[in-house]
């Protein structure tokens, strides 16, 4: 097949990570060439302003070099600006004469600094700050000059100001309105700015307006004039007073353009052979300036340029970080509030810290910070979420930390960390290695840090922590995924939901045939997809679809717990953590036979034979079946234990018979498959011995009948189980608990353990599926128990069907 | 028939056959114990193409035989590294290698080059 041409215009950071994406994709769909109007290959503009502070190397910043293109088979122009498009003939041409032609031709132009229209802008000495070209003049200039005046105190002119005074420079900030970056900040955190900046020695003129800048005898600019008649000496001005897309090469193609090229939720401008992204893109009426946003762009586009017609963008939210060290300052969202919404403030002057969140209808929608900014990742992830905060409303401005969380998700404060404080307790990442890592290899998402250093790639405790280490380290253009729309994996751009709805409204059988049809990019996943499809497609259609044995991790294929060393554990179902003499002995001898080094009592109330061979499974298994005992599934995301404290079959206290009653919970979820681990405890009376405060399904006996409780979870971060009804009877206990699993097991995402499933949902429309609506609690209670009807023992299975076994064996050359 | 002749090291190598094709179950692994090299992981993915390796992470020694497979990698089951069949490679980042051995299939037979 002849491959497509495509053509891209403007060689920055928003085309170069289509680019990128594209290759991932569809490495061989295109030809590829690219224009660059400017000397350098791709690299990261965001990092100019540690360049000009004199934090980092221009070679430090490059993203992609020479190489890269050449690896990949890309015809690279750099110092050559297009100067027109030929639509009809689709060819474009180049600033040095020559002619390219397309397929595809993607916009990456960029935006423009604009330059205020007055007298004496054009004077040399007078320049912008968008480039590697400005950023040399500046730090030139700073080498044989004294004073410069930056106009315009939104982030960039903040940043430029700083360099320059770091550099040795008498900096005048001039700006128009009543306070500085009044578009990223409220005034209170305005002026908290101002007074560190001014500590730090830069001058703020405001609200000013320039009238004039005059020449002095060399031809360069020598002073600013103000239309009050007031002047200030300058040897260099920098004008940073906003960006303008630049779209004059568009618009001579005669595509058309409103403030930007405008695009459709593809990334295609109203010719559909040519694509837009970056900041010379109009979507939806918005011309992003942050590079977050434009990484989605490019995104989709890439994916709709590979003919994988399924990604869309619609829209970003952004939040804004300066970047100037020492100061922390943070704003997201619609921090200025207004009508409808409620502020909640924290202002401490002596201190230095301000914070202000905005409010509507019990959702974040903005915030503003300034001294502390380490919830800013956490804020920002609600206010994407639409997450509701009623509960947590007392507590909002104390941060993430006071939540009660005992694992260390929150407890520690990214910024604060030492480098040597480790982050990854599985990996042993520590900070500094996260934040080089970032810095070198231009990381912007969790994903590219999970691959580069293994940080959060295994139990995931720590995701929050590296989460908040690559915002502090990358500042906006840090986007934190939307958790609710998060894609599988990188073999698709489908989020569970989706994959969900698809496997259920087109009855896909197999994980192959969800892959098919949705149109994975890979030939047949990975190890992140395809555990959960096949928990889709069973959990979905029982009975009807089949349990793909490859698309299990191996603890479920191979129905025990793989240890470090690849020997495996064996963990018998003790119902309820009750035994008797006849299975003890029946363990002890396997124990003996088998030559089993570690016997060890579990947390979950049963005995554990630790490190058997692989080999020796079936046989061990089979024993213990001829004693009576089957699986425990210790390995399975599905039923795991039922603990019970002794209750009033024997305790002074107790209230119901919660032995038994955990007996029969656990005879009914036997070979229930979950989205995650389900763990259940019953406890004889409030005392509660069986910790049924911190189970996905907590029974405590009372005088009266039973409580319930849902979604507690005693793991990686303790959350406590949440009342949810009271009920009478045993019958009552095993409908409601069986009708609350059976709805996670068909809305919850893989991975997603009763708690999360009920944060993302809310425990109110659990109550009001299971608890108000009689007849959907007694429906999804009959599915329940039909899916698990005829489930035959794995242990059973295997020990006696050789060809099950056969797998278990090794052949010998 | 797939046949992969990769570089091994010892001399005097012989096809040895080991098990019929259908043994190996699609997109899973079976392992030839007891080679003078260790164990010997035989894959199979769905395009029946067939790759052997010592069955042997390179990161901390984890059974890839164990692991899911996918396309021509698996993916070791104690912490995720993904291994390239053909070179024994790990993906990048990571970076490690286990050893890859010659295997071939002939009339349903699968033979190792020991
Ligand atoms: C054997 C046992 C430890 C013990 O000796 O007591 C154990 C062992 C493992 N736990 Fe656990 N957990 C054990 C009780 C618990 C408990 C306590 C309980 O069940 O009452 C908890 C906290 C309660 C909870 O889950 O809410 C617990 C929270 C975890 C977690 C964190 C889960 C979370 O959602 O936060 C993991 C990681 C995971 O599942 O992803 C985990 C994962 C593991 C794994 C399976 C890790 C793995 O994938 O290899 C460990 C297997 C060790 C091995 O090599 O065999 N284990 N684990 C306990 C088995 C109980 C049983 O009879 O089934
Ligand atoms: C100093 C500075 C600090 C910043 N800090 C942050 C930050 O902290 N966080 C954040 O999110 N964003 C920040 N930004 C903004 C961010 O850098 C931009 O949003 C992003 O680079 C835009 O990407 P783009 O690909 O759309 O445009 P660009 O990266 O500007 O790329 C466009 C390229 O196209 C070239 N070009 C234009 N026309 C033509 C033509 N006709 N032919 C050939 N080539 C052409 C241009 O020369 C340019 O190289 C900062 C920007 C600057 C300047
Ligand atoms: S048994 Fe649980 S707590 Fe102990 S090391 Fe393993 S996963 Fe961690
Ligand atoms: S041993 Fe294979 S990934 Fe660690």
């Amino acid at each position: 097949m002849r491959k497509l041409k495509l053509v891209m215009v403007g060689n920055g950071m928003a085309g170069v990570r289509t680019l990128e994406e594209l290759i991932k994709i569809a490495p061989e769909m295109y030809e590829i060439t690219v224009f660059g109007a400017e000397p350098h290959p791709n690299y990261n503009r965001i990092l100019l302003s540690p360049v000009l502070a004199g934090e980092m190397t221009i070679q430090d910043i490059i993203l992609n070099d020479k190489q890269w293109y050449a690896d990949n088979g890309i015809d690279l122009r750099l110092n050559n600006k297009v100067v027109k498009i030929d639509r009809k003939a689709r060819k474009v041409f180049g600033e040095d004469g020559c002619e390219v032609e397309y397929d595809r031709l993607l916009l990456a132009t960029g935006s423009n600094p604009f330059m205020l229209p007055i007298p004496g802008a054009d004077l040399p000495g007078v320049i912008a700050y968008r480039d590697i070209a400005d950023t040399d003049a500046m730090i030139e200039a700073a080498a044989r000059h004294k004073h410069a005046v930056v106009i315009g105190a939104g982030l960039l002119g903040l940043e430029a100001a700083n360099g320059l005074a770091l550099r040795g420079m008498d900096v005048s900030v001039v700006h128009i309105s009543d306070w500085i970056m009044e578009r990223q900040l409220d005034q209170t955190a305005a002026n908290m700015l101002r007074k560190s900046l001014e500590a730090k020695g830069m001058k703020f003129l405001l609200p000013k307006f320039t009238a004039e800048l005059q020449a002095g005898e060399s031809g360069r600019v020598s002073k600013v004039v103000f239309k009050d008649g007031e002047t200030v000496p300058a040897d260099l001005v920098v004008m940073a007073a906003g960006i303008r897309p630049n779209t004059a090469l568009a618009e001579s193609a005669g595509i058309h353009c409103e403030r930007g090229i405008v695009v459709n939720d593809t990334m295609q401008t109203y010719d559909p052979r040519v694509y837009a992204v970056g900041e010379c893109a109009n979507h939806r009426g918005i011309a992003y300036g942050l590079v977050a946003p434009l990484f989605e762009q490019a995104k989709v586009c890439a994916n709709h340029l590979a003919m994988f017609g399924i990604g869309l963008y619609k829209g970003s939210v952004t939040s804004t970080k300066l970047k100037v060290t020492g100061i922390d300052v943070f704003s997201a969202g619609d921090f200025m509030g207004g009508d409808g919404t409620e502020d909640i403030v924290l202002n401490d002057p002596g201190a230095g810290v301000y914070k202000r969140v905005v409010l509507k209808d019990d959702k974040l929608v903005g915030a503003v910070m300034y001294g502390d900014t380490k919830d800013g990742a956490w804020y920002f992830q609600m206010l994407k979420d639409g997450q509701n905060i009623g509960e947590i409303r007392d507590h909002l401005l104390f941060g993430n930390s006071h939540l009660g969380d005992a694992g260390h998700k929150g407890v520690n404060s990214a910024a604060a960390m030492p480098d040597t404080a480790e982050v990854c307790g599985c990996n042993g990442v520590c900070k500094g290695d996260i934040v080089k890592s970032i810095k070198e290899n231009g990381l912007f998402t969790l994903d590219e840090v999970r691959k580069h250093t293994k940080a959060s790639s295994s139990c995931g405790s720590c995701t929050g922590l590296v989460e908040q280490i690559l915002a502090s380290t990358i500042g906006g253009a840090y986007q934190p995924a939307d958790s609710n729309n998060k894609a599988v994996c990188g073999c698709t751009d489908h989020s569970h939901g989706e994959v969900r709805k698809a496997v259920r409204e087109h009855k896909l059988l197999s994980p192959q045939a969800v892959m098919d049809f949705m149109e994975w990019s890979t030939p047949n996943g990975c190890a992140s997809c395809r555990p959960a499809l096949n928990y889709y497609c069973i959990s979905t259609w029982p009975h009807e679809a089949k349990d793909d044995a490859q698309s299990r991790f191996i603890n479920e294929r191979a129905h025990a717990n793989i240890q470090k060393d690849g020997t495996y554990s064996v963990v018998p179902r003790m119902l309820g953590g009750l035994t008797t003499p006849a299975e003890l002995r029946a363990i002890a001898d396997a124990a003996d036979k088998y030559k089993v080094p570690t016997v060890k009592v579990t947390g979950g109330q049963r005995i554990d034979l630790l490190g058997v061979k692989k080999g020796d499974l079936p046989l061990i298994w089979h024993d213990l079946n001829q004693a009576g005992m089957v699986s425990g599934h210790a390995y399975g995301k599905s039923i795991r234990t039922v603990k019970t404290c002794v209750g009033s079959e024997h305790c002074r206290f107790g209230t119901q018979r919660s032995m038994e009653m955990g007996v029969k919970l656990e005879k009914m979820l036997f070979g229930m498959y979950s989205p995650h681990k389900v763990k259940l405890a019953v406890s004889g009376c409030p005392r509660n011995c069986a910790e049924a405060g911190i189970k996905d399904v907590g029974v405590i006996g009372v005088d009266s009948g039973y409580e319930i409780y849902v979604a507690g979870n005693g793991g990686i971060k303790t959350e406590v189980a949440q009342f949810f009804c009271k009920v009478q009877t045993d019958e009552e206990v095993k409908e409601v608990s069986a009708a609350f699993l059976q709805l996670y097991r068909e809305e919850g995402f893989y991975l997603e353990r009763t708690v999360h499933y009920i944060e993302r949902v809310g425990l109110d429309y659990v109550k009001k599926r299971v608890l108000d609506d009689t007849a959907n609690r007694k429906a999804l209670y009959e599915r329940l128990l039909f899916a698990l009807q005829g489930y035959v023992d794995p242990w059973q299975e295997r020990a006696q069907l050789p060809e099950l076994r056969r797998n278990f064996e090794d052949v010998t050359a | 028939m797939t046949t992969q002749s990769l570089d091994t090291t010892t001399t005097d190598l012989t096809w040895r056959p080991v098990f019929k094709l259908d043994e190996i179950p699609v997109l899973g692994s079976r392992v030839v114990g007891s080679t003078a090299h260790g164990d010997i992981a035989v894959f199979r993915n769905r395009e029946d193409e067939v790759f052997a390796v010592h069955d042997k992470c390179p990161h901390k020694g984890g059974p890839l035989s164990q692991g899911m497979v996918h396309g021509r990698s698996v993916t070791c089951p104690l912490h995720n590294w993904k291994i390239q069949l053909e070179s024994g490679e790990a993906v990048a980042p990571d970076k490690g290698c286990t050893k890859p051995f010659a295997v071939k299939v002939e009339d349903g037979m699968v033979f190792l080059q020991l």
